[in-house]
């Protein structure tokens, strides 16, 4: 069916054709729109799933967590604080190998206080275990979260997936989407089967003390999960558009990847601005292409190297910053490429806390890595001159107060 | 009357646990099993509990349990309800089973009270037993918000400068079905108080005073004689509270009516280490006549519910 909704609501009713079966969440923007309507088609009583209205987002972890341990299909959304106030919970459920999916509308963290769209929260995440996939489009969106099950619920890899929207670009914009029935979806996607729970026919201690002599096997058993989350998201893609004919990349999309020089490397909805970019610099003539990192956890690390050996240069773009290095993405671009391939490379740092970003910013700034002009990390809409005055502002006005 | 012929054989409990002797936890948890029975799911929210049923692969405890994080058990209580509605929708469960949180002073008082919190006000059809040894026993006896005013512990040397706060008053303001406090010196009281919140729909809470024989320095033989003292003294006061209505139960009740006389606050302290430097003290009369008037006013308290509600 298709539908005109925003990018949240669009998120809640592919949550229900999953055939999620509980939901606890907390309220933060911009992700509230997904909650809303979750507790609304509930309310109707076109969802059959229990909502738990927890006190925080913390609970909300913890309770998606115990949910899914009791056997059921269970679905969170959070954003940026909220997102940061689960850290400890994330840990615990990727550590307690639990399929549950969760929507993370991408936002700065605070302060300054700030609602707009960055990738600072997902990216501060990124060593619990979860996966991670970063979203383009609304159909993704939609298509992901009942892919989302199939891989997480997989028994080589149980783990837990973030799926990852932009505020505001994605969350609160009306696009049109297919929406596929739920007697469509439960073809594709099998009833949650556990292999473990919280059952009193067959009692089990979940979470129980792990001494050193058994600890590192349980860990290197979660990059296991992630290792074959590779092979079961790429099948998990493949099958999706066998079934209902939509394709958005499985670990990665390309866009005129084949007889392309340089490479723009993006996530999220900057990759879909990247792509008019790369149109635009083709018809300048130059031979651009673009990378678009739809997994960042696990990494694309063999189609990074695949497909960036050759190129005559990489400039990647982060929505996110690791301060006293780069950008996140860069970084791991580069671990990827280490020892295989060797392109120039550049990061370009734009978009952090809701900035508007256009595709020619990111040509120009294309244009400047080819000719080799483009500096190792860029903050390609700051302006330095600005960070230092604002600096200097405050320390004034500090010491006027201290006088 | 249950007597103790009436308890189940059944042992959910097993032998094996890594407990400290006298453990106050590996006892209680022994009848709490007996009284609920197999068809029961267990949280254990981070404490000594977590500890004391051995570690992986082997477990003393023949329940389905999850060992939660600290501030967790509300929260995970709500989750498995809601999973157990899930199945239940699906024809998956014969007979819904309960639903146990099992959390020490520390999860319960201070880091995890916001989850308790919520998981109340949103009647999540629960028993939450808090275990309550005063301290943060299983990290090695630091302070907690249970710690009554005058004991040792690690970061309170010079003795608690503070009362300890009443939660189960603080359960009791969120109009939840059934509040009660139970001793282990009473144990088919406390059996009873489980079978009863067993079958009362909504979140119950249950609050056990839990002498832990190391981290207040008394012989591991005197768990359940210290346990007794605390009751006899009127320093833990059991009650139960339903239908808006609080009665003094067992010892406690005929304490009130003046069947028996109450002991000296003072007897009870000094059965154990923990208040023997508060006591030597030149502090040491005030704080004992600090902890009297505690007692009279938590029974004054009490008593206040009664006109309030009725």
């Amino acid at each position: 069916m298709k539908l005109l909704e925003t990018g949240n609501h669009l998120i809640a009713l592919a949550a229900n054709v999953a055939g999620v079966e509980v939901v606890p969440a907390y309220p933060i923007t911009p992700q509230t729109q997904i909650i809303e309507m979750v507790a609304d088609l509930i309310a109707r009583g076109d969802m059959d799933a229990e909502y738990i209205p927890v006190e925080s987002e913390h609970s909300a972890c913890a309770a998606l967590v115990s949910a899914s341990l009791t056997g059921a299909r269970a679905f969170s959304a959070t954003s940026a604080h909220g997102l940061a106030y689960m850290h400890e919970m994330l840990h615990y459920s990727a550590g307690i190998r639990v399929p549950v999916v969760m929507a993370n509308v991408n936002r700065a963290l605070g302060p300054g206080w700030n609602i707009w769209c960055d990738h600072q929260d997902s990216i501060s995440q990124r060593d619990t275990g979860w996966l991670q996939v970063y979203v383009a489009s609304h159909q993704e969106a939609v298509d992901t979260v009942i892919q989302a099950y199939r891989i997480t619920e997989d028994h080589s890899v149980l783990l837990p997936l973030m799926l990852n929207l932009d505020a505001f670009v994605l969350s609160h914009t009306y696009m049109d989407a297919d929406m596929p029935s739920r007697e469509e979806v439960s073809k594709y996607l099998p009833p949650y089967r556990p292999l473990w729970k919280l059952d009193p026919k067959k009692p089990v201690t979940h979470g129980s003390v792990v001494y050193p002599v058994d600890f590192s096997e349980t860990r290197e058993s979660m990059q296991i999960g992630q290792d074959n989350a590779r092979r079961v998201a790429a099948r998990a893609a493949e099958e999706f558009r066998e079934m209902f004919g939509r394709w958005h990349g499985a670990m990665v999309d390309g866009y005129l990847l084949d007889d392309a020089e340089f490479l723009i490397v993006a996530m999220g909805s900057l990759a879909a601005e990247s792509r008019v970019a790369v149109d635009a610099l083709r018809s300048e003539g130059k031979a651009a292409g673009l990378l678009r990192v739809r997994f960042f956890r696990p990494f694309p690390i063999d189609e990074l190297r695949e497909l960036c050996a050759g190129r005559q240069g990489l400039m990647v773009i982060d929505r996110d910053f690791s301060y006293g290095m780069e950008g996140a993405l860069f970084t791991e671009v580069k671990g990827a490429l280490y020892g295989y391939a060797d392109p120039p490379a550049a990061n370009l740092i734009v978009g952090i806390g809701g900035r508007d970003v256009t595709y020619e910013l990111i040509a120009d700034h294309a244009k400047r890595a080819m000719a080799g002009e483009l500096a190792e990390v860029t903050w390609g809409d700051s302006h330095v001159t600005r960070a230092h005055e604002i600096t200097r502002e405050v320390l004034r006005e500090f010491e006027d107060l201290m006088d | 009357m249950v007597s103790f012929k009436d308890l189940p054989e059944e042992e959910l409990f097993l032998a094996g646990s890594t407990a400290c002797q006298g453990c106050p936890s590996s006892l209680a948890l022994r009848i709490a099993f007996k009284a609920l029975g197999s068809n029961t799911i267990l949280i254990v929210v981070a404490s000594c509990t977590s500890v004391l049923q051995g570690s992986y692969p082997l477990s003393a405890i023949d329940l389905p349990l999850m060992n939660v994080a600290f501030a967790t058990g509300g929260a995970s209580a709500s989750g498995v309800v809601a999973g157990i509605k899930a199945l239940a929708k699906r024809g998956e469960l014969e007979e819904e089973p309960t639903v146990l949180v099992w959390a020490g002073d520390g999860g319960t008082y201070d880091i995890g009270i916001q989850s308790l919190s919520g998981a109340a006000e949103r009647g999540t059809d629960f028993i939450y037993v808090c275990y309550n040894n005063e301290m943060y026993s299983n990290t090695g006896t630091q302070r907690s918000g249970a710690t009554p005013l005058g004991a040792w512990t690690t970061t309170t040397p010079g003795g608690k400068a503070q009362h300890r706060k009443d939660i189960a008053q603080i359960m009791i303001a969120h109009r939840i079905p059934y509040v009660a406090t139970v001793s282990l010196a009473y144990p088919l009281d406390f059996y009873q108080k489980m079978q009863k919140a067993k079958s009362i729909k909504g979140t119950k809470y249950i609050e056990m005073l839990a002498p832990c024989p190391p981290g207040w320095k008394f012989p591991s033989s005197q768990m359940i004689e210290v346990s007794r003292m605390a009751v006899q003294s009127g320093m833990w006061l059991l009650y139960e509270h339903e239908d808006g209505e609080t009665r003094f139960t067992g010892a406690t009740k005929r304490m009130i009516e003046g069947k028996v006389k109450k002991k000296p606050v003072k007897d009870y302290l000094e059965i154990q280490g923990r208040f023997r430097q508060i006591l030597a003290s030149p502090e040491g009369q005030e704080a004992e006549d600090m902890l009297e008037s505690e007692v009279s006013e938590s029974i004054r308290r009490l008593q206040g519910w009664v006109p309030e509600y009725i």
